[in-house]
Order: structure tokens, then C-alpha cells, then sequence
């Protein structure tokens, strides 16, 4: 049994084949992982660097912004001010993790352990993507994209398409569902689902109806306000969703494009919300796959020295005032935490016990950390279960700055007694997305009117929008819309504060 | 579980995101391009490379957050307590590194291969050839016939050759011929002996055997006429390199002139599949050189340009019919002329080279610095201004400085809508 895996740094398809079947009995046997089947896929650096530019995933239609991408992190590659990623790992089934073949054996073995373990047992049991992300579905559900977007360029001409598709990925941030209570995307359904419309319609389109004489208009009796907000849906934070429904000119085409930079941004939103868990949980499995293979003799001291040096390198979290700081390092957080974690339910301490009476001494570490992977999201799991102990260790402490405050910045909380809840409050909505995005809803549109449509951004600590991107974005919102759109910015106290009206640009984007 | 080897897949799956990009991009790039270009070497321009362009030009924009009062939770507090304040500018403060403040752009370095480099660079050229240019475009693939094969259309399929083939085979194989059966049937029929009939009867029915097993025309006998695409070229070029090389003609001026030739020469690579290109230099008496002799040849003297116009007119007259021809010709000289010589070269120009060239360059080349160059003009320049200025298709600039190559380059083949306009009233 304690054969080692490897010698050396070299490997080929055999070793990686005894690493994965090693690292899978570990996961499975002594941490009771769960994942989905493997699928590793050994590419080359330049390819690597081909699917970082498309977000990572094997196949995405064709848009320039991914050409800007790649050309931007090549030419940073190049530079050397970059190191590539040594894995990319995709939430599919079976799930796909990205190898380079510049790694070394323990290299590889850290990464497998990593992403074909670590992250995809928390794709797999985790809430978010439970709940939102269909891990069979996305790849068909991309191909078809792929295949939709090059069909629609052929009909109906390229600059056509790279509008709408501009528009849709400068609201592909407010193109979400952000509360449950939505059935669960199912994507094949979805492809099938638009090519019986798109076949529908083809079938139905008679030339004559276009003919047929328009009754009298409707009574103009205006709906009341609320009726109409209803029938409507308002009021609507998806701004995609609301323009695929109720943008008045939009082509079937285009509203069908809309429908899949929604989808796919609906699919990355619980990745957005998950970086400190799903790195931390990776992190922590690697780490403990790692060590216990070392255990095992099934890799040298040699082998073990050099996954330490990596392991530290990515867990390394500089202090606020390095130059390296570039805010938390989600790796660094996620594994402190995990660690502390375990030390909470194998050997707590007072302090632990009276702040988490539910796991302290609890001695089922993984059964708590399985529970904690599934149930959370970065910012419940920071309020949940970053201790004292940890705060101390990584002497956090709270910044608020006013810019009306003439004293400069001032420090409101340290990790004290006094401030260990509130530096844990802060850093929790730190890290929630529905808090660090733009608050912005469609509120309103009078359509027997000027049809001009109406938003408000609830403005949160004063904060505003940056006005030369949010003009841009909106041209881009009345381009779809075809009529004038108006951003209103309130504070809590519905006070407007500032307010843009952009005309849609002549070009009109419906045929 | 799968372990797939995905190395040998294509790479550049980016490519066609990259050449969008490029497209979009294609102002900002090509500005870029021009810039890049005036501070390198000509050799070195056309190996492509690295431009930086503003990645601003190329924004996304999205709905941002901006100002307000801002929260932070930060590590690696060593000595503040509650309570305390931070100077908002300087060391210690967190302001500029605090989180959440949306990625920002640089500009960013782009890699762009040779030909990208090139394309770019010579987009917006052209050959100011009214006429002739047109042709040049059309440049089409003509079709030749080449031998014959065993497969292709019926359409295409030769009799005479499968028939002959047929032949070949029926005589090798020994196949009877029609003649033979009716002859052997004329003598059955005359026949009286019994014997002998049986004879010949069997003789027939074996050639009438031979004759079923042998086919007339076998599959294998068919061939088909075989056509091949050739590229016909309709227009090609010629350019002649003219240059002074007398004794006043300094290192430095040559190597303007130099550079300029070698950027007309790539241009025209670009436009033309066919360019040929003769270097004539010149003192007081041309001759026509080779390459190398050209660029690196040592020669000085007075100096003569008519000569060097006489030469070219002979040439064309030997070697390139314009009516077959775009003849281009640069002349670089530092614009002195024997005082004599004035006439003669005006007669040469304006009787025996515009005429036939699609356009004529002029490039005075003076010293770097150029100080006393911008004082008066030279006797060439005053007797081509006039020539310009009667309507010749000639166009001169003047250059002291290596960067100002590509300038006057670009300035002189800038693509010239009005061009027609212009000529024609």
C-alpha cells in the first residue's frame, strides 16, 4: 500500500490515472465527499489562456470582449505580471477540471485534489448551485448558445448581433434572479424550448396577416397605476428578463439572446457568491488529501516540501498596509476558516464554546464542515462562523470612512470584545453580492403615454452611480428599449438625487 | 472518470474573438501602429510586434458604484484602537487599496504578428493609379487544362483517350473482332465438311466467349480531362528606384532614401502579386545595379539626373510596356542638379516618364537637422513644382529625419477619394 504514486517531477497519463484513484479514495473513504464523475483534461499553457478568455468554459459563442480578454491576459502572461491559473474547474456533469501540462506530478496531484474534489463536491452539494445552476444541462446549453448566436449572425448580419449582445452584457449584471422561489433552470429543456418557438414561428408566419385591418384602438382609459405595475411585473430588478418580456420592438431573436446572456449569468451567479467558501473548501480538501497521502508514503517528503511551498503561496494573505494588498484573499480566508473550524470541534476552547455552542467539541469534523459547505454562502458563513480566535490571528479591524469627515478615517471597530460582532457584521456584507451591486429596478413605464421607462437606483451610504459608465449603459437599455429610459437615484428617503435621461440612438435595433 | 489528452486539440480557439476584437479595435490599433512605427527601424516595423493601445477606447461599461461613505474590514492591524484616525492620504491609509473599487483598465502591450502589423499599417494606402488599379484588383484565377485522370464529372470525360485505352486493352487482351466472328460465321455458313464445321463452330463460340468476358469499354478505360485553377495575373507592377548617389548625397541621406525604397517596395508587395523592381543610381551617368550593389555600392561623382531618367526611359521602353505594366518610379536625390542639366531632365519627365507612369515620387532628402534645407528650394524641387503644377501625376516631399519617413510615406499614398474629382476637371 505504500507504493508511491510518482518519482520525481515527471509524470504521464498512467500517473495521473493512480493520483486520481488515490486522491479519490481519501476524499471518499475518510472525508465522505460526494462529487460528481471526473473528467480531467490535460491542455497547454496557450489554451489555458483560450479558456480563460471565454470565463473559463470550453465553448462560448464568439464576441470580441472575449478577443479583449484574451488579448489582455496573454499580453500580461507574456509580460511575466501573471502566472497562469494551475486549474480551471468547471461546474458540469461529469465535472471538468483543466490541467496544465507544465505541472509537476505533485502539481498535478495538489490540483486534482483541489478541483476534482474539492470544488466539485461543492458544486455538487452546495445550496446556490442546487438551486440554480444545472450542472447536466450547461454544456449542451452552451453549444447551443454558440450554435444560436452563429445562426443569427448569418440571418441577420454580425453588427446586428454584436449590438444586442453589447446591450445584453452591460446589463448581464442585473440580468439575475436574486431571490429563490423560481423553479431551477433546467437548460436542455431550455434549448429544446426555443428551437419548438423558433420552428413554431416559421410555421405560423403567414404574409397575409400583416394585412389584415387593425381594430380600433383600444379604450384609453388609463390603467390605473397599480394594475399596470402588475400586469407588467413591476416592479423588476431582472433588467434582462424584463426587456426579453416587455421590450416593445425587440425581433424574436434578439429577445431569444437576451434569454441567454440571462441564463449564463444566472448560472455564474452562485459563483459570485461563493468565492471565499469554494475556495476555502478546495483548499482545505487538497490540504487534507495532500497531507494524508504524505501519511501514506505514497509521496516523498521531496514531493510534500513542494506542495507546502505552492499550498503557502496561494493561502498567503498580505496585511493591509503591503504592497501586495488587494483586499482578502478568498483562499486565505476560506482555509483560515475551514481550519478554524476544525480546531472548534476537536479542541475548543471556552471562548468557542460560549460563541458556537452548536459545533464546539462536537468531534465530527467532517460532518460539520459537510453541513457548513452545503448550507451557506460567503456572507451567512462569515456571519456564521468567523471566531475571535481567527479575527485575532488576522488582527482585522474596521475601517469607516465619511467623506465628510474632516479627521480622516476613522477605526470602528478592532478585534476587541467590544468589536469582534461588528468587524464580523462588516466583513460579512462585504461580502454580499446583493449589497456590493448596484440596487437598480425597473419601476415603472407608461405605455399609453410616451412609453418612456422609469428606474430607480436606491441609493445605499450615499454611494451613486459612476455617471459616464451608467450613461453608457443606459443607451444601451434604451437601444433595447426603443423609447427614452430614465435612471432616477433616490436615497432611503426617496429624495432624488440625481436623474439621466437617454434617448435611444437612431439606428433602430428592431428591423 | 476520463483522463482526455486535450493537447493535440487546435489551439487558438481566441482567434476569431481576437480578430472581432481587432476589427472593433482597428482605429485605436492602427493609430497605435503609426506611432509604433515612427520609432523603430523599418527592418524592424515590418517583423511586426507589440503596440500598446488604450484599453479605454475598448470599454464595457457597467453599472458601478462610486463615493459614499465606505466600510471596510481590513487585516493586519498593529496598533490602532477604536476610535482612532487614519490620514486619508500617504502611507497607512487604506483608501486607494480598499476593496471594491471595480477593476480598472490600463493601457495594455498587444502582440501583433507580422502580417497584422503590415495590414495595418497599409490600410488606408493606395496607389494613386487612376486607371490601371482597377484591373489590378480583379486579378483572377484562369482555368487549364492538365492531362487527364481516373475520376471526375461525366461531363468531363475524354472519349478519344477512353476509347483509345479501350483499344490497348482489347488488342493485349486479344479480344475478337467483329470482323473476325463474321468471318468465321461466312465460313461455317460455306462450309460442307461436318468435321471441320464442328471445328469452326467451336472456334466460334469460344471468340463469342472472349468477346462476353473482354467488355468494348472497361470502367478501368475511362478518363476524364482534368482542368487546373492558374492564377492569370492581369496587372503587375514595376518600380523604379531611382537615387542620387553623387558626392553631395551624405550617409545620412542615403539611408533616407533607402528606407523609403523598402517600404514602396513591401506597399507594393501588398498590392501586386508581380513587382519588379530596378534600381538605377546615379552621378553624371546612370547605370542600372543590382540590389546590393544599390544599397551598399560605393560610387560618387557630379552630378547628371537626366541620365538617370534617359536610363529609366530606355528600360521601359526595352522591357516594360505600360500598356502590360503600373509603372511606378521614386526618385531620392538631395536636389542639386548641374545648372545645365534643368532642361533636359523637364524635357525627359514631361515627354518621356509621366506619360507612362502611374505615378512618379519625389523624395528630397536633406541633412538631419535640416536647418538651411527649409531656406530656399532646390533646382529640382522648383522645376518638379511646376511640373505638379501643370497637372503631372507626381507628388514631392521633403525629409530630414528618419521618423519622418513613415509621415511622408503614409502622406503620399494616403488613399485619395477625390482623386477621380480632381483629375477630372
Amino acid at each position: 500500500m505504500t507504493e508511491r504514486l510518482f518519482e520525481g517531477a515527471d509524470w504521464d497519463f498512467h500517473t495521473l490515472q493512480r493520483i486520481t484513484d488515490a486522491c479519490e479514495a481519501v476524499a471518499k473513504n475518510d472525508l465522505g465527499l460526494d462529487v460528481y464523475p471526473n473528467q480531467i483534461e490535460v491542455i497547454t499553457a496557450e489554451q489555458m489562456l483560450d479558456a480563460y478568455s471565454s470565463v473559463g468554459m470550453p465553448l462560448f459563442y464568439k464576441h470580441w470582449s472575449f478577443g479583449k480578454q484574451f488579448a489582455y491576459h496573454e499580453a500580461s502572461y507574456r509580460k511575466g505580471l501573471m502566472g497562469l491559473a494551475y486549474e480551471i474547474v468547471i461546474n458540469s456533469s461529469p465535472c471538468i477540471s483543466y490541467l496544465m501540462e507544465e505541472n509537476t506530478a505533485t502539481m498535478q496531484t495538489l490540483v486534482i485534489a483541489h478541483a476534482a474534489f474539492g470544488h466539485n463536491h461543492f458544486f455538487k452539494n452546495n445550496y446556490l448551485f442546487k438551486q440554480w445552476t444545472d450542472a447536466e444541462g450547461i454544456l449542451d446549453y452552451l453549444d447551443f448558445a454558440k450554435t444560436y448566436v452563429m445562426q443569427c449572425e448569418e440571418r441577420y448580419g454580425r453588427t446586428e448581433v454584436e449590438r444586442t449582445l453589447d446591450a445584453a452584457h452591460a446589463l448581464m449584471s442585473h440580468g439575475i434572479d436574486r431571490y429563490p422561489g423560481k423553479k431551477k433552470l433546467d437548460l436542455r429543456a431550455e434549448e429544446k424550448r426555443a428551437g419548438r418557438r423558433r420552428q413554431h414561428e416559421e410555421e405560423v408566419f403567414n404574409d397575409l396577416w400583416r394585412t389584415v385591418p387593425k381594430g380600433a384602438a383600444k379604450s384609453k382609459s388609463a390603467l390605473s397605476l397599480e394594475r399596470r405595475r402588475k400586469l407588467l411585473g413591476l416592479p423588476q430588478e431582472n433588467l434582462l428578463y424584463f426587456l426579453e418580456k416587455s421590450a416593445p420592438r425587440l425581433a424574436p431573436w434578439q429577445r431569444e439572446l437576451l434569454r441567454i446572456v440571462r441564463h449564463i449569468a444566472q448560472y455564474f451567479y452562485p459563483q459570485s457568491q461563493t468565492k471565499v467558501m469554494n475556495e476555502g473548501t478546495a483548499t482545505y480538501v487538497h490540504y487534507r488529501i495532500m497531507t494524508k497521502l504524505h501519511e501514506q508514503g505514497r509521496i516523498t517528503d521531496g514531493n510534500f516540501l513542494e506542495f507546502l511551498g505552492s499550498h503557502t503561496n496561494v493561502v498567503f494573505q498580505p496585511e493591509f498596509d503591503d504592497q501586495r494588498f488587494s483586499g482578502f484573499n478568498p483562499y486565505a480566508l476560506g482555509f483560515a476558516m475551514m481550519q478554524d473550524i476544525e480546531r472548534i470541534v476537536t479542541r475548543p476552547e471556552d471562548e468557542d464554546r460560549e460563541w458556537f455552542p452548536d459545533i464546539a467539541g462536537k468531534n465530527d469534523v467532517m460532518g460539520v464542515l459537510r453541513d457548513v459547505w452545503a448550507n451557506y454562502r460567503d456572507e451567512s458563513f462569515i456571519a456564521q462562523f468567523l471566531s475571535p480566535k481567527l479575527m485575532r490571528q488576522l488582527r482585522m479591524f474596521h475601517l469607516h470612512d465619511d467623506p465628510e469627515e474632516r479627521a480622516g478615517i476613522r477605526v470602528d471597530a478592532i478585534h476587541d470584545e467590544r468589536g469582534f460582532r461588528r468587524v464580523r457584521r462588516e466583513l460579512a456584507r462585504q461580502h454580499d453580492v446583493g449589497y456590493i451591486d448596484a440596487n437598480i429596478e425597473v419601476v415603472d413605464v407608461d405605455l399609453s403615454g410616451d412609453r418612456r421607462l422609469i428606474l430607480h437606483h436606491h441609493v445605499i451610504k450615499g454611494s451613486q452611480l459612476n455617471e459616464t459608465d451608467a450613461k453608457r449603459v443606459l443607451q444601451h437599455l434604451a437601444d433595447l428599449w426603443t423609447y427614452d429610459v430614465a435612471l432616477i437615484e433616490v436615497d432611503a428617503n426617496d429624495k432624488v438625487l440625481r436623474e439621466y435621461v437617454v434617448s435611444p440612438r437612431p439606428i433602430p435595433v428592431a428591423a | 472518470m476520463h483522463i482526455i489528452d486535450r493537447r493535440l486539440n487546435p489551439g487558438g480557439k481566441s482567434l476569431e474573438n481576437r480578430q472581432r476584437f481587432l476589427r472593433r479595435a482597428k482605429s485605436l490599433v492602427q493609430g497605435a501602429v503609426k506611432k509604433t512605427s515612427q520609432e523603430r527601424d523599418i527592418k524592424d516595423v515590418l517583423e511586426g510586434g507589440e503596440v500598446t493601445i488604450p484599453l479605454d477606447g475598448m470599454h464595457e461599461p457597467r453599472f458601478r458604484r462610486e463615493g459614499g461613505t465606505r466600510d471596510m474590514v481590513l487585516p493586519g492591524n498593529k496598533k490602532f484602537i477604536e476610535g482612532d484616525y487614519l490620514q486619508r492620504s500617504g502611507q497607512g491609509s487604506a483608501k486607494d487599496s480598499g476593496p471594491g473599487e471595480g477593476d480598472s483598465e490600463d493601457a495594455f502591450r498587444f502582440v501583433l504578428s507580422r502580417d497584422e502589423f503590415v495590414d495595418l499599417f497599409l490600410d488606408d494606402l493606395e496607389l494613386p493609379d487612376l486607371a490601371k488599379r482597377k484591373i489590378a484588383q480583379t486579378e483572377s484565377e484562369g482555368i487549364q487544362r492538365a492531362g487527364y485522370t481516373t475520376a471526375g464529372s461525366p461531363a468531363n470525360i475524354s472519349v478519344s483517350r477512353t476509347v483509345r485505352l479501350a483499344l490497348a486493352r482489347r488488342i493485349a487482351l486479344k479480344r475478337p473482332r467483329k470482323e473476325e466472328i463474321e468471318e468465321l460465321e461466312a465460313a461455317i455458313a460455306a462450309c460442307t465438311d461436318e468435321d471441320e464445321r464442328v471445328v469452326l463452330l467451336a472456334q466460334l463460340e469460344k471468340l463469342k466467349a472472349k468477346t462476353k468476358r473482354i467488355p468494348f469499354i472497361d470502367p478501368l478505360d475511362i478518363r476524364y480531362r482534368r482542368y487546373e485553377k492558374v492564377p492569370r495575373p492581369v496587372a503587375q507592377a514595376v518600380m523604379f528606384c531611382l537615387m542620387d548617389v553623387s558626392g553631395s548625397m551624405s550617409e545620412h541621406m542615403k539611408d533616407l532614401a533607402k528606407r523609403f525604397y523598402m517600404l514602396l517596395y513591401v506597399f507594393l508587395k501588398r498590392r501586386y502579386k508581380h513587382v519588379e523592381i530596378v534600381f538605377i543610381r546615379h552621378t553624371d551617368r546612370a547605370e542600372e545595379v543590382d540590389e546590393q550593389t544599390f544599397f551598399y555600392g560605393p560610387a560618387s561623382g557630379g552630378t547628371l539626373v537626366s541620365s538617370a531618367l534617359q536610363a529609366m526611359h530606355e528600360i521601359v521602353r526595352e522591357r516594360f510596356n505600360p500598356s502590360d505594366w503600373n509603372i511606378y518610379a521614386a526618385q531620392a536625390s538631395d536636389g542639386d542638379n548641374s545648372y545645365s542639366d534643368g532642361e533636359l531632365t523637364g524635357l525627359l519627365l514631361t515627354d518621356k516618364i509621366l506619360p507612362v507612369c502611374q505615378f512618379f515620387a519625389y523624395l528630397e532628402v536633406g541633412e538631419s537637422g535640416g536647418s538651411a534645407f527649409d531656406l530656399s528650394d532646390s533646382s529640382l524641387w522648383t522645376l518638379y513644382e511646376r511640373l505638379r503644377n501643370s497637372g503631372a501625376p507626381l507628388s514631392m516631399r521633403k525629409v530630414s529625419e528618419r521618423s519622418e519617413i513613415f509621415p511622408v510615406f503614409h502622406d503620399l499614398f494616403q488613399r485619395r477619394e477625390t482623386a477621380q474629382e480632381k483629375a477630372a476637371p
